[in-house]
């Protein structure tokens, strides 16, 4: 079979359009900068941004102007504060006016299951007595055909591309991921396109000897790219962990205009890709932020001849 | 009697709160280490459950967010987030969940979304995350959030996460399979709902603090529990685990 791996470059030239939407998940892990800069420095602009938590990733995005809409649940910077040029695009429309279409998490989680599975809505336990319904028309309620109560009900979301990071994949894009799994699987099985981001590119063995760890098959993947550290700064489970500096400094930086755009300057238009802004990361960055081995036990799926 | 901070008392508050707990949806900050601090006094076998998709934590250092990878190393479970609130929280494994808030009205109903409108807001919010649905699915949830009259509001700018009572009327409950807010956990005094009307009533004040000092803070004719108890102060072995284990390097003292 043929080989998925191409460059970054080549994704998102190839599959994130002017004007499509767009899903880079990752749930505080494994959130691909590495695709969010190759996607800046090709300049695509009118995107609808889809994360259940836009993070500093779309923070960055709406900031250098790719983004029209954002479709979201929660606008944090975790554990540190706001996402300053997300409020500044929201309050006062800099750089430009930007839409929201807003949920809970557990209303997009139920967007993003009923659009894997081509549903036409899912059912859940949200919104009652929430104000979201009123803002987001999106969200309705219907009556239980079995029971008569009122539930609560969000349509699918079908995002034109995801691109998605975990720890290792083969060659025709099958996906083992292990620590906090997000909505990788649901978003990857909802979208029209599948980008798999990954540290390591390993053999079809190494696969098939742990069936339960794969995570997105082949079969729906469409590119597969090889990018060490591509998630930094946020982290990936085992490899590295986050650079929580990082977030900190963009707290600060993120607040005036002008010094976002000297760090847009200097850390995504200002390098080709990934290689060249990880050697402009401080001596040793990398080598801190390595945990220590916690190795699980081996397990025996048995032969069966 | 050792000192204290003001955010030490919430933190033990929350912790004791959590004594017949069985399961809690824990947040970061605060009530991580509340959660953490239970775990180690009050209740030695309370399962933490992260909206990450982890289960059975046991964070080795204090977790940056709820997302990080020290709430997975060691854990019971971990899973795909449609698991954790499909199964776990709407399938009514989860007690007590512990919420933030920048508002809170008299019913113990939430905003996180905006100040201001929310079309022009003055102040964009985070927004709900997993906050509407683990009200309304949790078993029973605790406020925690400083007193402050910015916060305690008559009425809120927007309707984030229900409490007892919809916005503004004093109608039926909102349907819940959870009981709704138990506990408002502040710097200054502790509050409960009272069971008849789901409406918030001062219940014990933290030593030191009058009672008119929190009426005032508080932007509606608060009710005043028939009897107001004075919050224990923190305990030597509480500030101790606090100080020395939780949060060694003092981030939330």
């Amino acid at each position: 079979m043929d080989s998925k791996v191409i460059s970054m470059r080549e994704a998102v030239g190839r599959y994130v359009t002017d004007g499509c939407s767009l899903a880079i998940e990752g749930f505080t892990a494994f959130i691909c900068f590495a695709a969010a800069h190759e996607v800046i420095r090709q300049r695509r602009r009118n995107l609808t941004l889809i994360r259940m938590t836009p993070d500093l990733v779309y923070d960055q995005m709406v900031a250098a102007g790719t983004a029209g809409k954002l479709v979201f649940s929660y606008l944090g910077n975790p554990g540190i504060g706001s996402l300053n040029a997300i409020r500044r695009a929201v309050e006062q429309g800099i750089p430009g006016p930007l839409e929201l279409e807003e949920y809970t998490h557990f209303g997009m989680i139920g967007r993003y299951i009923a659009g894997a599975s081509k549903l036409p809505f899912f059912p859940l336990r949200s919104f009652i007595g929430s104000d979201l319904p009123e803002v987001n028309p999106n969200i309705r309620t219907l009556t239980d055909p079995y029971g008569g109560e009122q539930i609560s009900v969000v349509p699918p979301l079908n995002p034109d591309v995801a691109i998605l990071h975990a720890q290792r994949a083969d060659m025709q894009g099958n996906v083992q991921a292990w620590g906090i799994l997000g909505v990788q699987k649901e978003v990857a099985f909802a979208a029209r396109h599948v980008i798999v981001v990954v540290e390591q590119v390993v053999e079809p063995e190494v696969i098939r000897r742990d069936p339960n760890r794969t995570l997105i098959p082949g079969m729906i993947v469409d590119a597969v790219v090889h990018e060490p550290y591509g998630a930094h700064p946020s982290y990936v489970q085992g490899f590295y962990d986050r650079d929580n500096q990082h977030y900190q400094d963009w707290d600060r930086l993120s607040r005036d205009p002008a010094e976002l755009e000297q760090w847009l300057d200097a850390w995504v238009y200002g390098v080709q890709n990934r290689r060249e802004y990880l050697e402009k990361l401080p001596p040793g960055t990398l080598e801190q932020l390595k945990p220590s081995q916690a190795l699980a036990d081996s397990i025996d799926y048995g032969e069966y001849r | 009697m050792s000192e204290y901070s003001a955010n030490e008392m919430m933190i033990v508050s929350a912790a004791r709160a959590l004594a017949d707990a069985r399961s809690v949806l824990v947040g970061v900050g605060l009530p991580n280490i509340a959660c953490n601090l239970a775990r180690r006094t009050a209740a030695p076998d309370l399962v933490l459950i992260y909206e990450s998709g982890v289960l059975g934590a046991q964070p080795a250092r204090l977790p940056l967010s709820i997302g990080d990878p020290t709430i997975v190393s060691g854990a019971l479970w971990t899973g795909p987030m449609p698991d954790l609130f499909l199964y776990i929280l709407q399938g009514g494994w989860v007690d007590a969940a512990l919420l933030g808030t920048a508002q809170i009205d008299r019913f113990g109903n939430l905003n996180s979304t905006v100040i201001g409108s929310y079309r022009s807001p003055k102040v964009r919010l985070p927004g709900s995350g997993g906050a509407c649905e683990i009200a309304i699915n949790a078993r029973r949830t605790m406020i925690i959030t400083r007193l402050t009259p910015r916060t305690f509001v008559p009425e809120l700018d927007f309707q984030t996460t229900p409490g007892h009572r919809k916005k503004g009327t004093t109608g039926g409950a909102a349907d819940m399979p959870g009981f709704g807010p138990q506990w408002v956990i502040t710097d200054k005094a502790l509050f409960w709902f009272d069971p008849e009307h789901g409406e918030m009533e001062l219940s014990s004040l933290h030593p030191g603090v009058e009672k008119d000092e929190v009426i005032s803070s508080v932007g509606w004719p608060l009710k005043v529990a028939r009897q107001v108890d004075t919050t224990p102060a923190p305990t030597t072995q509480e500030l101790q685990i606090i100080r020395e284990e939780l949060d060694p390097e003092g981030l939330y003292r």
